[in-house]
């Protein structure tokens, strides 16, 4: 039976977490399909078409799919899932997908495996717990698995298909929800998700001001994205989607500098899987310590001036 | 207006589980128990706007054993006016909270439903969305403020590229971030007459839900931990180590 994944997208082109859904797809059996629902989004079609093990691109091209609610789509990926016979509907685990997905499952009266990990069949995959403190191994008893895919586990497809692009008909506008304004963090930097190195910063910082001046100069010599800890955001320091964590964005750089942070479960949940971490940061008791590759007790506002020196 | 509130009693958030010998589960005997963070946010979100004169109801509902009625007596403290247990043993998944509920919702007819984005031990983020769903009822997940106006709610919610405000009608399914508010601590005295509020009970089958799990767990493992670090002590040897050892930058 065919697989379906739901790509997330800008219209133009792919966001980077429908690659590493597409991997993720790869590793069952069938036929791979991606639907891509937008409006004016034959840019995002054709990236799909040109994706490693693609197959067929299914395009619902509609006015009602601009700003991607998840009513209108998760009833479209209902009815196409009905028509196309799917064993498995996959979507990265997003807000994009995490809005939508269990829309999907429940209207299929199926479960939703969430942030899967690893797959070991058909019907079996690995999905972390308890903010990553455990690893759950779950059969689904299902007939169609519907999937939310954990990007970072995942090592995206490149380019290299030849798709071919089918256009489908829209499904109905529910006209349920509409969007009033959306503000979209401006940034020349890396997209967190997708970033080789990440500089993070946390209470530790002390302030908004400081963040920006002390980590930015850091972060443009060193190519990286930045992050923060949910202290950082709540105190104002930065905005909600530089949050790294359990209930903010999972990341895996290369590198993750922790700078001022301490190291909670619920941060460690979303950078513990790191290539190498380096945490700086004055409490030589701070349990960030224990998952650090590299740790530096100094107090960040001599260490990173000087680490920018060095650099 | 009437806010229903599904409050979820899970591991406390300072709790770091472990995973027991036999690979069948996490261990629960003797771990101190709390309400979901994300409920108490929800709890608090409603009971604001009761303060405000904007909702004239709050109903606390949780699903699963007997000892839920403590979670529900928590968010009577924080303010809710009465709760409803849905008692039963079984292992509770989101779809199957999701039928409950809507069962209830069936019922009691509230204008807004308020969920926790994500319950934080099974870490699933699916129940608000598979209620709405189920309901054909306009979601807004991510809630990090919410207003209501004119028989409309608003919405801000965190996405990931940064924020986005949705407008909704009523009834509708919002779930909560942590930014949306910060919950109050429950009083002695408010937790004293939490005690004498009103609590229902009842059960899937007088709702007729089928809850059986769709899902098995086949082990449930402790993750690769990473293997010790080293500290330096200073940043040229930082630098030193990240250029030469772990070749990084
Ligand atoms: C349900 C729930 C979900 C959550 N989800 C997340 C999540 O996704 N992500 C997340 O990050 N948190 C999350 N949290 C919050 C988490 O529990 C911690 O509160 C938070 O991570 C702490 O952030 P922090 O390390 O920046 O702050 P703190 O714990 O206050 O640590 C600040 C650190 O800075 C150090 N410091 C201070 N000054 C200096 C200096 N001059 N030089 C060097 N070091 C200095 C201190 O020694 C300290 O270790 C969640 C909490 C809950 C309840
Ligand atoms: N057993 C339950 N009883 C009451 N509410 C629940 C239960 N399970 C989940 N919920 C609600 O659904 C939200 C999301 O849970 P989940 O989908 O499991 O991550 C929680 O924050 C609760 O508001």
């Amino acid at each position: 039976m065919p697989i379906l994944v739901i790509a997330e997208h800008d219209k133009a082109g792919l966001k980077a977490a429908t690659r590493n859904t597409v991997a993720a797809a790869r590793a069952l059996d069938g036929e791979l399909h991606v639907l891509v629902a937008g409006a004016d989004c034959a840019g995002a079609c054709a990236a799909t078409a040109a994706l490693e093990g693609v197959s067929k691109v299914l395009c619902a091209d509609a006015a009602h799919y601009t700003d991607q609610g998840a009513e209108n789509i998760a009833a479209l990926i209902v009815s196409v899932a009905g028509a196309g016979g799917y064993s498995h509907l996959l979507a990265p685990a997003t807000t994009f997908g995490k809005n939508v997905m269990p829309r999907v499952a429940a209207l299929l009266d199926v479960a939703q495996v969430s942030e899967i990990v690893a797959i070991d069949s058909a019907d079996t995959f690995v999905r972390p717990i308890y903010a990553g403190n455990a690893l759950a191994t779950v059969k689904s008893s299902d007939a169609v698995k519907v999937i939310t895919v954990r990007t970072t586990a995942f090592d995206p497809v490149g380019d290299g298909g030849a798709a071919s692009i089918e256009p489908i008909t829209a499904g109905p506008d529910l006209a349920l929800s509409t969007l009033v304004s959306r503000e979209l963090t401006q940034s020349e930097r890396p997209e967190l998700g997708a970033a080789s190195v990440i500089v993070s910063g946390g209470r530790g910082l002390g302030s908004g001001e400081n963040y920006h001046a002390i980590l930015e100069p850091l972060a443009d010599k060193l190519g990286a994205a930045l992050g923060a800890s949910r202290a950082a955001v709540d105190a104002g320091f930065v905005p909600n989607d530089y949050q790294v964590g359990q209930t903010g964005k999972i990341v895996a750089p290369q590198l993750y500098l922790a700078i001022g942070i301490s190291g909670a479960i619920q941060h460690l949940a979303g950078m513990k899987d790191s290539k190498v971490i380096v945490a700086i940061n004055k409490d030589p008791e701070a349990p960030i310590f224990q998952i650090a590759d590299y740790g530096l007790v100094a107090d960040l506002f001599d260490a990173i001036p000087a680490l920018n020196a060095a650099l | 207006m009437k806010i229903l509130v599904p409050v979820k009693r899970v591991v406390d958030y300072n709790v770091k589980v472990r995973v027991k010998a036999d690979q069948s589960g996490v261990e629960l005997a003797n771990v101190k128990m709390a309400m979901n963070p994300f409920d108490e946010i929800a709890i608090e979100e409603a009971v604001r706007m009761k303060e405000a004169g904007v909702a004239s109801e709050v109903v606390a509902v949780s699903c699963g054993v007997a000892q839920c009625q403590e979670t529900l007596r928590t968010a009577m403290a924080i303010g809710a006016d009465r709760g409803i247990l849905v008692s039963t043993d079984a292992e509770l998944q989101p779809l199957a909270v999701a039928k409950l509920l809507k069962a209830l919702c069936d019922k009691e007819s509230p204008d807004l439903i308020i969920l926790g984005k994500q319950a934080i031990d099974d870490d699933a983020n699916q129940t608000g969305q598979m209620l709405a769903a189920l309901m054909n009822l306009p979601q807004a997940t991510f809630a990090s403020k919410v207003t209501v106006a004119e028989g409309k709610v608003s919405v801000m919610r965190e996405i990931d590229g940064g924020l986005e405000t949705i407008s909704m009608h009523m009834p509708a399914v919002i779930t909560t971030d942590l930014r949306l508010n910060e919950p109050r601590y429950a009083t002695l005295p408010n937790i004293m007459k939490a005690k004498k509020k009103p609590l229902e009970t009842v059960t899937p089958d007088a709702l007729g839900v089928d809850v059986a799990a769709r899902l098995t767990t086949v082990k449930v493992l402790e993750p690769a931990g990473r293997s010790a670090g080293v500290m330096v002590a200073d940043v040229a040897q930082l630098v030193d180590k990240l250029k030469n050892e772990a070749k990084v930058i």
